[in-house]
């Protein structure tokens, strides 16, 4: 039989892009779904998330997810977080007037800022949003991507780790921040890997291939 | 090191076909928008965009599975303006697999509609997009208007006192055209895109006259564009995608390659 891998729906953005680019990386059974039951059953789980973290996390906590991630990140399954899911997985965020998150990694999400400037003291628009490069470690989750490849960001917040070994990959805008976190069985990251063209394929590719271990 | 400009292809699409003709050389057929986003896809565009411009509500519904098409054989970022009034549109949409959509009369008509879909769907997949054309007489100072209707309906509305109001009303971005350029191939209004990304803290995309390759990094350089957007240069094949960020970063400038 094959693997599944479930989608958490929790009513938050755009879950076909993640669905449709899984089918292209594997012939895994793609479940995009909000039953807890059968995200439990699942050999994998994607936990992603766009636009504002406050309204993220309400629904979330609404709907019991954030003790059903803990349970399945304990089960020792791969799971993997995409852009907001990243911010969720965090302690907290400057968001939404100062948002309570599953604190799952320490460390907090702030604002880029309304003044962010560059290297050359350039003025640098807020969203970060297009494609920039990815500086990585060696975990399993990069084979086959080469070292500073272009991943597309779109966000307004980044996360800032206070433990740097869980640290996966780093990218510079105006500020160094945390593009990956990871630990254990779970692995997030900041850009969104479905929108990323070949890069982001392969890091998909080679989450449903990774045995959750560092 | 750091952010890459984006290249961005448009395809202006009416009831499910690519209009303004597109002449690829091995397509065999010209009109899909589905084979024209895949070969962009493959080419290296960053992103591409998608402009409906079907009037019937059933054209509606053939927008809707293009994008759902799209969707599932593209993956970089898919924006897709054209008709989106309510948040209804927004997301039908988003469902079909869009990443962002593009507001532009509806903005007019309503601003606070662009407020409520920022809020409801997040900055990140709200375009606002502005036509402006120049109203400023010779020796004036340059100031230019927004119009509704393809360009036909003047609004009274200041072009740079309209982009700074609807990054504040959440716009995550500002897709930029220069009615006066538009289908001129004399390039950006090199001006209207440096005064508009000045007045704004959101990226904003040129859009408008690319007749070449240095219009291009004119935009970036002059313009200070974040992103630049073409159709025809593309779509007939004068240039590639591969050409154009090539071309850009000979220039300097930081592209994905």
């Amino acid at each position: 039989m094959s693997e599944t891998v479930a989608v958490i729906d929790y009513g938050m953005g755009n879950l076909h892009s993640v669905a449709s680019a899984l089918g292209k990386v594997c012939d895994h059974q793609v479940l995009v779904t909000s039953d807890p039951a059968e995200i439990a059953r699942a050999d994998r789980v994607i936990f992603p998330g766009v636009g504002a973290i406050g309204d993220c996390m309400g629904e979330i906590k609404r709907l019991g997810f954030d003790q059903v991630l803990r349970e399945q990140v304990a089960s020792g399954k791969p799971v993997l977080g995409i852009c907001v899911g990243m911010q969720a997985l965090m302690s907290s965020s400057a968001e939404s007037g100062g948002t309570e998150c599953i604190d799952l990694f320490a460390g907090n999400v702030d604002f880029f800022g309304n003044h962010l400037k560059g290297d050359q003291g350039e003025v640098l628009k807020v969203p970060h949003m297009g494609w920039n490069q990815v500086h990585h470690n060696d975990h399993p989750l990069w084979a086959d991507i080469a070292q500073d490849s272009r991943f597309y960001f779109v966000h307004s917040y980044y996360v800032q780790s206070a433990n740097t070994e869980q640290v996966m990959a780093s990218c510079h805008y105006g500020v160094s921040f945390a593009a990956a976190v990871g630990r254990d069985n779970v692995f997030a990251v900041q850009f969104h890997p479905e929108k990323s063209h070949t890069a982001g394929l392969q890091l998909l590719h080679n989450f449903v291939r990774w045995n959750g271990q560092s | 090191m750091g952010l890459a400009k984006r290249i961005i292809p448009c395809l202006d699409v009416d009831n499910g076909r690519v209009v303004k003709g597109v002449q690829f050389v091995d397509i065999r057929d010209a009109g899909d928008p589905v084979e024209i986003a895949k070969r962009y896809n493959e080419a290296g565009a960053d992103e591409i965009t998608f402009l409906d411009i079907t009037a019937s509500h059933q054209g509606r519904d053939t927008t809707v599975h293009t994008v759902e098409r799209i969707a599932s054989e593209v993956f970089i970022p898919l924006t897709v303006g054209g008709g989106i009034r309510s948040n209804d549109d927004i997301r039908r949409m988003l469902n079909a697999g869009a990443d962002k959509v593009g507001i532009n009369s509806a903005a007019v008509h309503n601003p606070d509609f662009v407020k409520a879909a920022s809020d409801r769907f997040g900055a990140q997949c709200i375009v606002v997009a502005i036509d402006a054309k120049q109203v400023s007489a010779p020796g004036e100072p340059l100031r230019w208007e927004i119009f509704t209707h393809g360009g036909r309906k003047p609004t009274g509305i200041d072009a740079i006192e309209w982009a700074a109001r609807m990054s504040e009303y959440g716009a995550g971005e500002i897709l930029l055209t220069s009615m006066d350029r538009d289908g001129t191939k004399n390039g950006f209004d090199l001006p209207l895109t440096s005064a508009i990304s000045a007045a704004v803290p959101i990226p904003v995309i040129a859009s408008g006259g690319v007749g070449n390759l240095q219009h291009l990094v004119d935009g970036v350089t002059d313009g200070h564009a974040d992103a630049v957007l073409a159709a025809s240069i593309f779509h007939f094949g004068e240039y590639s995608v591969l050409e154009a960020k090539t071309y850009m970063q000979e220039r300097g400038i930081e592209v994905r390659l």
